[in-house]
């Protein structure tokens, strides 16, 4: 019998290794998988190379990882937040290295490498300094950038609910980078709020097949409310 | 002078959006174009995060942290709205499904080039979020920003000198003293806030202007029609 399903948030994360390249789901706090990084951190693995939309907020979560120095560099659109202090600081003092990506060819590099592309033209970025040093090309009059898949070692995403098999579904706009990260990692693992057996997901509304997903563990805290409650 | 406020210029660039649009609102000013779209017109939010059919903020008490727009702060969704992963958010703005988005801005420049995410200041720390897809990707671009920076100087220039986020993009601006359209002959006035006089406009803004009145008698800058 198939089960990819974990006992532990720890057990989930156990073989992440120094230096591997992650990916974290999350728009901000919507979708991050907290508990996850949690126990990343706990795990202990150093020299990460993260993939995310931000670079943390506040000092849980993505910004706590950053704040036990385990991340050499971030690969992000959007670092610069009101509550971004501990990224600010790492970044000022040359201790991380950014990699800043326009959302769309973050998310496109991501879906490319989970698609099997080997590379894609697009006008994202043409003409300024964020297309500097690449390759560039007019098709049909238009200028387009030459932009490479990102692929990682391990995805951690967070989704409403899983089953053995893997199949998840999300929460509004929690999704985000969700069903993306999970397809262009070697080994994505999903922290969801609750597992439900095997075909109690419509099928009709399966958003993450499971295929590319590889292990699912009950976070048993609902975000949503203040009150912890146990998963099914 | 009498320039347009915040929400009267909010308000203006509301008018400009047709029933049935999918239109993208950038954050900051031109959020508040939200506020001011008629309620008898069925108009498509698309927040970059992945929700079409955005609605208003929720009341006080009723946030979800999992619903949520580009600026983070807790929305609503519209009956009739959708969820979506990024690559497809994504596919809809690169992919020129919007009609229209509006972004603030810096500077635009006279061919419509749009500097608006990074002030290139050596410390700062670069953000450029969805804006670059944003700026290539919509049917039509409008901005809306002040005419003038703090100390007097026009927004609109020859060519930015802050970095770029989109080239030859933008289609329309919106500002407190002028609607203006970005063509191939140059920039054309729309509109001017009551009061103000073309010539006086035209001094503010240290690029060429035409309006229709002034093509009409032939006062066009010579430089632009040779673009």
């Amino acid at each position: 019998m198939i089960d990819k399903t974990v006992a532990s948030v720890s057990a989930a994360v156990a073989d992440v290794q120094d230096g591997a390249t992650v990916m974290i789901g999350g728009f901000g706090t919507a979708g991050m998988p907290s508990e996850l990084i949690d126990a990343l951190i706990a795990h202990g693995a150093r020299e990460l190379t993260i993939v995310n939309n931000n670079a943390g907020n506040a000092e849980v979560g993505l910004a706590a990882l950053l704040k036990a120095r385990r991340v050499r560099k971030i690969i992000c659109s959007f670092p610069r937040q009101t509550d971004s202090y501990v990224f600010d600081a790492l970044f000022h003092a040359g201790e991380i290295e950014l990699e800043l990506v326009p959302q769309g060819n973050l998310a496109e590099r991501i879906r490319a490498a989970g698609a099997g592309i080997g590379a894609f033209y697009t006008p994202t970025a043409y003409g300024t300094p964020l297309a500097e040093g690449k390759e560039t090309r007019l098709i049909d009059g238009r200028g387009y950038v030459l932009e490479y898949p990102i692929s990682a070692d391990f995805a951690l995403i967070k989704a409403e609910k899983g089953d053995r098999w893997g199949n998840l579904i999300y929460r509004k706009t929690a999704r985000n980078f969700g069903p993306i990260m999970a397809s262009a990692a070697k080994c994505a693992i999903a922290q969801v709020r609750e597992i439900v057996p095997l075909g109690a997901l419509d099928p009709e509304v399966i958003v993450t097949p499971g295929i590319f997903v590889q292990r699912v563990v009950a976070v048993d805290v609902d975000t949503r409310r203040s009150q912890p409650q146990a998963a099914a | 002078m009498i320039r347009f406020s915040r929400e009267q210029l909010a308000a203006r660039v509301a008018r400009d959006i047709p029933e049935g649009a999918y239109v993208n609102l950038g954050i900051g000013l031109p959020t508040t174009v939200a506020n001011h779209l008629p309620s008898d017109r069925e108009i498509f939010l698309h927040s970059e995060n992945g929700l079409l059919g955005m609605g208003p903020a929720p009341a006080p008490g009723s946030e979800d942290p999992d619903l949520i727009n580009a600026g983070k702060q807790p929305v609503t969704l519209l009956t009739g709205g959708a969820y979506f992963h990024h690559a497809d958010s994504f596919a809809m703005m690169r992919g020129g499904h919007l009609d229209i988005c509006v972004l603030g801005a810096f500077q635009v420049s006279v061919e419509g080039d749009l500097a608006n995410w990074h002030t290139g200041a050596k410390d700062a720390i670069p953000a450029v979020g969805g804006a670059m897809d944003l700026a290539i990707g919509a049917k039509r671009v409008f901005v809306m920003m002040d005419h003038q920076t703090k100390s007097g100087a026009s927004k609109i220039v020859e060519r930015c000198s802050y970095p770029l986020t989109g080239v030859r993009c933008v289609n329309r601006i919106y500002t407190d003293l002028a609607v203006i359209d970005v063509t191939p002959q140059g920039l054309r006035v729309v509109e001017i806030v009551d009061g103000l006089a073309f010539d006086e406009l035209q001094r503010l803004t240290g690029v060429p202007l035409t309006s229709a009145d002034a093509r009409a008698t032939g006062r066009k800058a010579a430089t632009l029609s040779e673009r």
